[in-house]
């Protein structure tokens, strides 16, 4: 047993975590790269990546999260992902305005079609799911010293 | 229409009683059943796109509602001056049932929208963005700048929560803050 399993739930319940995180994770991944053919998009795809960390973090303990996903990365794909969603609406100005679809259409129904909508989804995805993970990391690592506080 | 109804009814339901229990725990938990009620009446609404969303991020708002305020009192306040108070909610209250009585005669009827901007989104949507799910194409095409402001808020929440609660925030003058509960 390494100590990694000796924190958090039971063995039932990090056992099952084991096999659908992954799960999740994917399932995550599809919604936001599909936003563009099928029902889904970034923000709901974002919060599902987020979901898939939270629920690691409640079977196996903060440790574990936090071991896959820092706080330095999330605090980096934070930023990345706002900076990449102005950015792209900037680039719009190469062909006359703010938020133009610049790139190419393609065929409709495949997975690289849309322009910039499939780009501007991985950008609030990745923006979604890390401002989501700081705000539950940063809400349940909260230590209240005993009722001294504001005094 | 009928099994609308019965959605409605027990989000009310679920809303009444989440407002009226006394236990925090099992009021977050009512709260939920009212989202998961909502969720359900967007799918027969036919949007399955906001019914994802509101899925998700109604499960990850229980968690975080349930780790935050598991085992702590809020604080309930219920004097002070009642008179004043209830004359301003009676005059607001008021104000916006005149407004909404206005705008409400302006209205078509439930399920037959206007639909004159909508109208040209459904059908240039696929020719000038690509995009098969025209949700897409209106929150990451025509209505853009929305959604550049949805994020702004999300980033500002972020910031602000980070801010406020981490550990380097609340220390007292003069504490030494130990790296591990940053």
């Amino acid at each position: 047993m390494s100590k990694e399993h000796e924190k958090g739930m039971s063995v039932i319940v990090k056992t099952i975590t084991r096999l659908t995180v992954g799960i999740i994770l994917l399932f995550g991944i599809y919604i936001l790269s599909h936003g563009h053919v099928s029902p889904g998009g970034g923000f709901a795809g974002g919060v599902i990546i987020a979901l898939s960390f939270i629920h690691l973090m409640l079977a196996y303990g903060k440790d574990a999260a936090l071991k896959r996903m820092p706080k330095k990365a999330i605090s980096f794909f934070e930023g990345f992902g706002a900076i990449m969603f102005l950015a792209i609406a900037l680039l719009g100005f190469t062909g006359g305005y703010f938020f133009l679809n610049f790139l190419p259409k393609g065929e409709p129904f495949r997975l690289f079609s849309a322009g910039i909508i499939p780009l501007c989804n991985i950008a609030i995805s990745l923006k979604v799911g890390a401002g989501l993970f700081a705000i539950f990391i940063a809400l349940t690592l909260l230590k209240f010293d005993g009722g001294t506080e504001g005094k | 229409m009928f099994e609308l109804y019965i959605l409605l009814i027990f989000m009310i339901v679920g809303a009444i009683v989440a407002v009226e229990l006394k236990d925090l725990l099992s009021s977050v938990i009512a709260v939920g059943a009212v989202g998961l009620g909502l969720s359900i009446t967007f799918i027969i609404l036919k949007a399955p796109d906001v019914a994802i969303t509101q899925l998700v991020v109604e499960i990850l708002c229980l968690i975080i509602l349930i780790r935050a305020t598991l085992k702590k009192d809020l604080p309930f306040s219920t004097s002070g001056r009642w008179l004043l108070n209830t004359s301003i909610i009676l005059g607001f209250v008021s104000l916006f049932l005149f407004a909404a009585y206005k705008a409400i005669g302006d209205l078509p009827r439930f399920g037959y929208p206007i639909m004159r901007v909508a109208d040209t989104y459904l059908k240039q949507g696929l020719a000038k963005t690509g995009a098969t799910n025209i949700v897409a194409s209106v929150i990451l095409d025509y209505r853009a700048y929305d959604t550049l402001g949805e994020a702004t808020v999300l980033f500002t929440a972020v910031i602000g929560v980070l801010t406020l609660v981490r550990r380097v925030g609340r220390k007292k003058i003069n504490e030494k803050v130990d790296p591990e509960d940053e």
